[in-house]
């Protein structure tokens, strides 16, 4: 089996450190990974901005660099639920069609595909997880506190591989951390008191370090804890799935 | 083209092709309800639950719980004592202003929410229920309904030109989410459940 | 009605922002009934399952609202209640005005109706000489406040009892300085009891009408719609033509998620079944369009009509709690409220669907399965289709969609941003940027992540 590694924009550019990660924890599973260096961007930020019509370069590009793979790998949620659901081609609908359903987010493919159930991890610090929305409500990689459902998380298990690691308590499992995308900047009042109330949460409850699967939410509250000058950080789930 | 016609026009236009209703058949719980779950969860939201054996202890507990002077209409036969032909036929809304009390029977309760199903037959007048600043209902203890689904079963059986599910006291927590009990309707209500068996 | 505005939600949240402790306390206030709803929720093993039969005999409904609407006046009218069907909202507004024309009165008593509020009834009143007042004692707060409801269930949320002490203490005559809720409640129980006593005109809202039966279902806690309706000669009743479900049994359904879902109590302590008018009285129902017919005819967007106006994707929704209802200046705020409005005039409301990060919460909590937050994604393509995004939004899309298509133009793109926040920091680290106003910008790595793999993995 050959993956393809997609890695969202925004990683690629600022927090390339997540997508190494990715890239080590495939390969130290055995996945042969491929990364196609001419890819760009998903298309999510135009399309939650009410300007999919303009996705079309995107998606084609999208196909063009990914659709030879037996699975498309990312460490992200929402770039992933925006191509499993958006990802169109009218030129070539049944290839759009394939391609949107071998696209996977990280924690998802560990847990659904390769079944890991065991990590050669160890991470000895006080862990907040961030349950990014996209990823849980929309690619449903953990259970939702609105849904009276049994409780289960793929990240959640799968930080409990690792080593030494102690996960914290939260108030508010799973509250969006006003990220949004373009919202960030259009509703930023908003947009800062809900990241600085997810951070609040964390630093009650004694978290060295706030994890998720998207990079997105995470750069948001990173924002804030250092313009509040704190000292917890954030990190990738993937740093953490591959920290030895 | 009037308004109806318009609004139908439209509708028509608009709607979309016919889907189903569903199956509701596993809603359906083929027993009686609770006693223990309707008391515990009246008194949660409220209210008050007696048990007991006979009309007598009715008036007993209501004479003890109001003390003296106080107004306690009835329509019921068995409870003659609180029955005032005058107050209960008034159209005039000076006589029933001030009633303390009003005793009626319910139809059946339904466990899962502490509610009493009262129609116009047994208020003999739609305000009256409402207007007093006490309730109290007299229910079979045999009658009770595990949900909502049972309850519209037994409602099917019979006709109204009016009735109500009565839960607990009126109440509101519009004031900063503090709960007050007794807003405009009855400030306390009171669920007697007679036991039938002897 | 709204009064004209000009400010958008993103303005109106700003302002509302202002005060951080007072959204802390507007937030933790909502939080607090989400919870009591999850609580409640899980008490019900086949919740789920109800939630997905709502959803179902709300699809029905929309699909056979022809004959259900139909079937509900012929069996209402055999009931001896008066069906009238408005339009839009000035009919609505002038059938009830002729109603209390004809039972020669100028006051009305009116409990809880969102649809009234839609429509501008009470000033619409005012302006012709009649008097409205409001029994709900959170709708009886604002009005006195001059304010409109900031939330469909609980009206004055966005008020402190403080506050309210003071509002009473203007309009009803109780001392300054109280802010017991129990002496305030008592206090506008006697104010309003005299109001019930002597208003021959009520009206209420319409929580369920039901086809089957000609019949309709008033709920309420205060007992406020009761007390108006059952002292009246003539009670009114407003209702959207949404509203109607197929069978009286269906009431179980809905009566069983709708307070849940609201409010975390089992069910309210009434809920008053209207069949027949009692003796002696009149029943006027007023079914009203408003632009529903024109929603039911959008593909996307029809299963906003299957709301039951339980509010509760409002209490779950983060930017709600955090920006209040009147920042969404529409008589029905929130996620509901955004995927409704903009169907009524895309111009005015074109900024609601965008007042949310997407995360989908409103759709979990909501009792008939709608969709929100997918129609909240839609309506944004709709409006940027029909040109109500800003010019500067628009711009910046085109740049983005150029940069990003292309795997050149997009590095570049990328080096140079990196380059820009390692060397001169100063160029986006000041008040143009709205990222920078509370939040520190993200450190520029050394090299991206392709740049690294081409120099470390590449043709190995």
């Amino acid at each position: 089996m050959t993956v393809g590694l997609f890695v969202p924009c925004y990683v690629d550019q600022f927090y390339p450190g997540a997508a190494i990660a990715t890239y080590q924890l495939l390969e130290k599973l055995g996945v042969k990974v491929v990364y196609p260096p001419k890819q760009t961007c998903c298309g999510q930020p135009m399309a939650n901005s009410g300007f999919e019509h303009l996705t079309g370069g995107c998606n084609e590009l999208f196909i063009k660099n990914f659709a030879e793979f037996d699975y498309i790998v990312a460490p992200s949620g929402s770039c992933v639920l925006h191509v499993r659901e958006h990802l169109h081609d009218d030129k070539n609908e049944q290839v759009a069609e394939t391609t949107r359903h071998k696209v996977y987010e990280l924690t998802s493919f560990l847990t659904d595909v390769l079944k890991v159930d065991s990590l050669p991890a160890k991470f000895p610090h006080k862990v907040g997880v961030h349950q990014s929305c996209h990823g849980q409500r929309g690619l449903h990689i953990s259970s939702m506190t609105e849904l009276v459902a049994p409780e289960f998380s793929k990240p959640g298990s799968l930080l409990n591989m690792v080593q030494d690691i102690e996960l914290v308590h939260l108030d508010r499992k799973d509250e969006c951390c006003g990220f949004g995308g373009t919202f960030c900047v259009t509703e930023e009042a908003v947009s800062v008191k809900m990241g600085k109330d997810r951070v609040a949460d964390h630093l009650k409850h004694n978290a060295e370090y706030i994890t998720g699967v998207d990079m997105s939410c995470l750069m948001h509250m990173e924002g804030i804890l250092h313009r509040q000058g704190s000292k917890v950080k954030v990190i990738h789930i993937a740093e953490i799935l591959n920290a030895e | 083209m009037n308004s109806r016609d318009k609004i139908f026009a439209a509708v028509k236009a608009s709607q979309p092709a016919t889907t189903p209703l569903p199956d509701m058949h596993s809603f359906e719980r083929n027993a009686a309800g609770s006693l223990d779950k309707f008391t515990t969860v009246l008194k949660t939201v409220g209210g008050s639950v007696y048990y007991v054996n006979s009309y007598a202890e009715v008036a007993n507990i209501l004479h003890d719980i109001n003390g003296e002077g106080k107004k306690i209409i009835s329509p019921l036969t068995e409870l003659r004592e609180f029955y005032n032909e005058a107050i209960l036929n008034s159209t005039h809304i000076s006589d029933l202003q001030d009633i303390d009390v009003f005793i009626i029977k319910g139809q059946f309760a339904v466990a899962e929410n502490g509610a009493i199903w009262v129609t116009d037959k047994e208020m003999h007048q739609r305000v009256l229920p409402f207007i007093t600043q006490h309730l109290a209902i007299i229910i079979n203890a045999e009658n009770v309904v595990p949900t909502m689904h049972e309850a519209y079963d037994q409602i099917s059986k019979t006709s109204y030109g009016f009735g109500t599910f009565i839960a607990g006291p009126s109440k509101t927590a519009d004031i900063e989410q503090s709960l007050v009990i007794g807003a405009h309707g009855p400030r306390s209500m009171t669920a007697f459940v007679m036991n039938t068996s002897l | 009605m709204m009064e004209e505005q000009t400010k958008d939600h993103a303005e109106l949240a700003l302002e509302f922002n202002r005060d951080e402790d007072r959204v802390n306390w507007h937030d933790e206030t909502l939080w607090f009934i989400r919870q009591k709803r999850d609580k409640i929720a899980h008490q019900i093993p086949e919740w789920e399952t109800l939630r997905e039969a709502a959803s179902q005999i709300k699809n029905n409904v929309l699909s056979n609202l022809h004959n259900y609407l139909q079937q509900f006046e012929a069996n209402a009218i055999a009931n001896g209640i008066t069906v009238h069907w408005a339009a839009d909202g000035a009919e609505h507004n002038r059938i009830v005005h002729e109603l209390i024309n004809k039972a020669n009165v100028v006051r009305m008593v009116k409990s809880k109706s969102m649809l009234t509020e839609e429509c501008g009834l009470n000033e619409y009143l005012a302006e012709h000489g009649i008097e409205v007042i409001d029994s709900d004692l959170g709708e009886r707060i604002v009005q006195l406040a001059g304010e409109p409801p900031s939330h469909i269930v609980l009206p004055c949320i966005h008020k402190k009892k403080e506050e309210i002490g003071e509002i009473f203490h203007q309009h009803l005559g109780i001392e300054a300085g109280i802010s017991d809720p129990q002496f305030l409640t008592e206090t506008a129980r006697q104010h309003l009891r005299e109001v019930f006593l002597t208003r021959k005109v009520a009206l209420t809202g319409v929580n369920f009408a039901v086809a089957e039966t000609g019949e309709f279902v008033v709920c309420t806690n205060e007992g406020n719609a009761d007390m108006g309706a059952h002292l009246a000669d003539v009670h009114i009743a407003s209702m959207g033509i949404e509203k109607i479900i197929p069978e009286r049994k269906h009431l179980g359904v809905f009566l069983r998620l709708l307070t849940r879902s609201a409010t975390g109590q089992p069910i309210t302590t009434y809920s008053s079944h209207f069949k027949k008018p009692r003796e002696g009285s009149e029943i006027h129902i007023i079914l009203v369009d408003n632009g529903r017919t024109v929603q039911l005819g959008r593909k996307d967007f029809r299963n906003s009509l299957k709301c039951i106006r339980c509010a509760a994707c409002m209490n779950t929704c983060p930017v709600y709690r955090r920006s209040g209802g009147h920042s969404y200046h529409t008589a029905v705020a929130g996620p509901i409220g955004s995927i409704l409005a903009p169907n009524l005039d895309m111009e005015k409301y074109a900024d609601l669907p965008f007042a949310s990060t997407l995360c989908g919460s409103c759709s979990n909590v909501c009792p008939v399965k709608i969709d929100i937050h997918q129609q909240l994604y839609k309506w944004r393509q709709v409006l940027v289709k029909n040109g109500y995004a800003p010019t500067a939004k628009k711009a910046g899309m085109q740049l983005m969609t150029w940069t990003l298509s292309s795997p050149g133009a997009y590095r570049m793109a990328g080096k140079a941003g990196r380059w820009v926040l390692k060397h001169a920091p100063f160029a986006v680290n000041n008040s143009f940027n709205p990222w920078y106003k509370q939040r520190d910008m993200p450190n520029p790595p050394a090299q991206s992540f392709g740049e690294w793999f081409a120099k470390n993995k590449a043709g190995k």
